[in-house]
């Protein structure tokens, strides 16, 4: 499951981001690393871009960006 | 240590997020005494500061604001370049002050690690730990020191609280505790790290910006976010517009009375010409921009500064998206609809280089205020002052399809760029949203001191030269009119003289096409100053007593002395419009082209693409108007 299809207000665990090496890379330096919980927080008109919110900061990412990182739900 | 205060300064560079405090830090450490420039090669904004600490000479480098130091475009090489020392005028710094904004830690301790591998001298300065305790969290900063094994500092940049702590610690960085071991490396690892660090420091974690998240609900509220949105641009457009002209005005009468005053006080002739209408005009040329530019970047970073433009920029980056460009790219394009100058430097709040050079390349297409009196004469002299379908003025309609043109062309050709023109470094689209906060007036003056300098420094220069070569080319060889003709006919005749009037004459064999003749071209020649002066410029030649009324009626009557057929037919002056929807007439817009991506070959490129387009639209445009009257 991919970030850019959790429903908002709920809270998921990053498994991984699925990109090229450089975005990859700066996705992790933002925040978006395995393991940590993430929650979308609203999306604009067309579920595009959205708004994300990891480690009490709040980023806005394209449905590109957030397709690419791949979380899950702790059971 | 005696020798302390002659040897070289101590280097500091400043490094830090965007929105972490650090060019308040900048301030509070170096006052406003920043010099600014560009870094070789790239868009970046070079800032130093200098400071002194009992006697002890220092330098603050404000690295620009980066999330990472393993960078995915040239721009952002800027920052591990300069730690490295790899920039030949930029010494590396001699030791590294990183500020993190304290309701963020667990993110910007990713920042902090990579900066640890520098292996320089480093202290962490946490800003905004008001806010921190305002929101009910607590950091440990004994036990950060410790466990990072270096100097932290907590500090209110904007209330000056903590600063002098922080001085006297940058007196003596030989002294500062160095870490016992690094970081690991591997994500897995480093988040692990990062876990041991907070659980360790963080005693209580900021609870949510409760007035941040309520404010949001409404401005990202898809339709009240929407008209928000709308409301903000219609008052910024107003502002810029508007407001702005009163002050232009004024300074355009008092430049017009200082160039008068001179031509009266210094006898008739190349000096008196030179001061008033050479240098005195062309200073008038760049402070006439400044009220706009001033007001312009006062509510801009003001926006910027509250955290709204992050919120803006989510509200329209879809529609923005559709055409290769982000959310922060409207703003800049509708500033330009006062005058690309502003428009392309208000290009400098879009993050991504490649998103910001579509804007800038684009910019100059939006009806700036200077068309206006080009379209006022042709419309008013050629359009009729009919009504269509009982309501609507014909002349309106005209001009509104010019600046529906314009603002068309511009999303079509930033579309093919952002298609074409560097494709490969695709870089990822993220936005931080910072809280809402009140930026301070003093943070505020700062940057608006910083970017109106900056434009008279390196734009003015080169606009000022710019006049005084078109006022050369206009008046010179100095042709006497025969004996026994009025003035204004002495002015045309020494027009057609100068080499301008030759250049006009000489081009026409290119321009005919477009149905213009040699009097047009002098017109496109002198314009290239400004596009309003080939008002003037044609007054002038048709030795027109004013630029109204008489004015209108010469053109509306001029015939070719060969053919005997109006030289402004209705194919012309339709291909004339259209030529100056497209054409770059305008040094200031090429001045600031340069100065903003540093390089001629944008400048260069802007002017050509669009030299192209025009010629083409007008050749068009002559063809078919021709075929249907």
């Amino acid at each position: 499951m991919s970030l850019s299809q959790i429903e908002i207000g709920t809270t998921a665990i990053i498994d991984g981001v699925d990109a090229p090496p450089p975005i990859a890379r700066r996705l992790g330096d933002l925040g978006f690393i395995p393991g940590t919980p993430v929650t979308p927080i609203r999306r604009a008109l067309l579920g595009d871009p959205g708004i994300y919110e990891i480690r009490g900061v709040q980023y806005c990412l394209r449905r590109s960006e957030a397709g690419a990182i791949r979380v899950r739900f702790d059971e | 240590m005696s020798e302390a205060g002659l040897a070289a300064p101590l280097r500091f560079g400043l490094l830090g997020s965007p929105n972490s405090g650090k060019t308040t830090l900048f301030n509070a450490l170096t006052g406003l005494r920043a010099r600014v420039g560009n870094y070789p090669g790239v868009t970046v904004e070079r800032r130093e500061g200098r400071a002194e600490i009992d006697g002890r000479r220092m330098v603050v480098i404000d690295l620009p604001g980066t999330y990472s130091l393993a960078a995915i475009s040239p721009d952002e090489a800027i920052v591990s370049r300069v730690l490295a020392g790899e920039i030949a005028e930029v010494p590396a710094p001699d030791a590294l002050i990183v500020t993190m904004d304290a309701c963020t830690l667990e993110r910007s301790l990713l920042l902090l690690a990579q900066a640890l591998y520098q292996r320089k001298p480093i202290c962490l300065v946490l800003t905004m730990v008001d806010e921190l305790r305002a929101r009910g969290g607590e950091i440990d900063l004994r036990r950060l020191s410790n466990a990072l094994g270096i100097p932290v500092v907590g500090v209110v940049g904007h209330r000056g609280l903590g600063v002098d702590k922080l001085r006297r610690l940058l007196g003596r960085p030989e002294d500062w505790i160095r870490p016992h071991m690094l970081p690991p490396e591997g994500a897995a690892e480093r988040a692990a790290w990062l876990d041991s660090i907070l659980s360790n420091v963080v005693a209580t974690r900021p609870g949510r910006n409760q007035v941040s998240d309520a404010v949001d609900r409404v401005v990202l509220h898809p339709l009240a976010g929407s008209l928000l949105f709308a409301a903000v641009m219609v008052l910024f457009f107003q502002l810029i517009f508007s407001w702005a002209t009163p002050a232009m005005d004024a300074i355009d009468v008092a430049v017009g009375w200082i160039a008068q005053s001179v031509r009266s006080a210094l006898p008739a002739g190349f000096l008196a010409g030179f001061f008033a209408d050479g240098i005195i005009a062309g200073v008038g040329s760049v402070i006439i921009f400044l009220p706009q530019i001033v007001l312009l970047f006062t509510v801009l970073y003001f926006l910027e500064g509250i955290g709204y433009m992050a919120r803006a920029a989510f509200v329209v980056d879809r529609a923005m998206g559709w055409v290769g460009l982000e959310g922060r790219a409207f703003v800049s394009l509708l500033s330009s609809y006062a005058c690309a100058v502003p428009g392309i430097m208000a290009t400098r709040t879009i993050p991504s280089p490649r998103s910001r050079l579509i804007t800038i390349l684009v910019a100059p297409l939006m009806t700036c205020s200077a068309r206006l009196p080009v379209y006022a004469l042709l419309i008013a002299a050629f359009v009729p002052a009919a009504t269509v379908w009982g309501f609507l003025g014909l002349q309106g309609l005209v001009l509104l399809g010019l600046y529906l043109l314009g603002a068309l062309s511009a999303l079509c050709v930033a579309a093919l760029l952002s298609r074409t023109l560097a494709k490969a470094d695709e870089l990822p689209f993220y936005l931080e949203l910072p809280p809402y906060r009140m930026p301070s007036a003093r943070l505020l003056l700062s940057q608006v001191w910083g970017s109106a300098a900056a434009f008279v420094k390196r734009a003015g220069t080169i606009i000022l030269a710019a006049s005084i070569a078109l006022w050369f080319l206009l008046s010179f060889p100095r042709a006497e009119a025969p004996a026994g003709v009025d003035s204004p006919a002495s002015a045309s005749y020494a027009l057609e003289h100068s080499i301008a009037g030759r250049i006009g004459h000489g081009i026409e064999p290119a321009i005919a096409p477009l149905g213009f003749d040699w009097k047009i071209g002098v017109g496109l020649v002198a314009s290239l100053a400004a596009r309003e002066v080939i008002v003037a410029t044609l007054a002038q030649i048709y030795a027109a007593k004013d630029e109204g009324l008489s004015l209108r009626e010469a053109v509306r009557k001029d015939r070719d002395p060969r053919t005997g057929k109006l030289v402004f037919s209705a194919a012309t002056v339709a291909s004339l419009l259209v030529f100056f929807v497209f054409a770059l007439q305008c040094t200031s817009t090429l001045a600031i082209i340069r100065r903003e991506t540093n390089s001629w070959r944008w400048p260069i490129f802007a002017f050509g693409y669009l030299l192209a387009l025009a010629y083409a639209a007008s050749f068009l445009t002559y063809r078919v108007v021709n075929a249907l009257a």
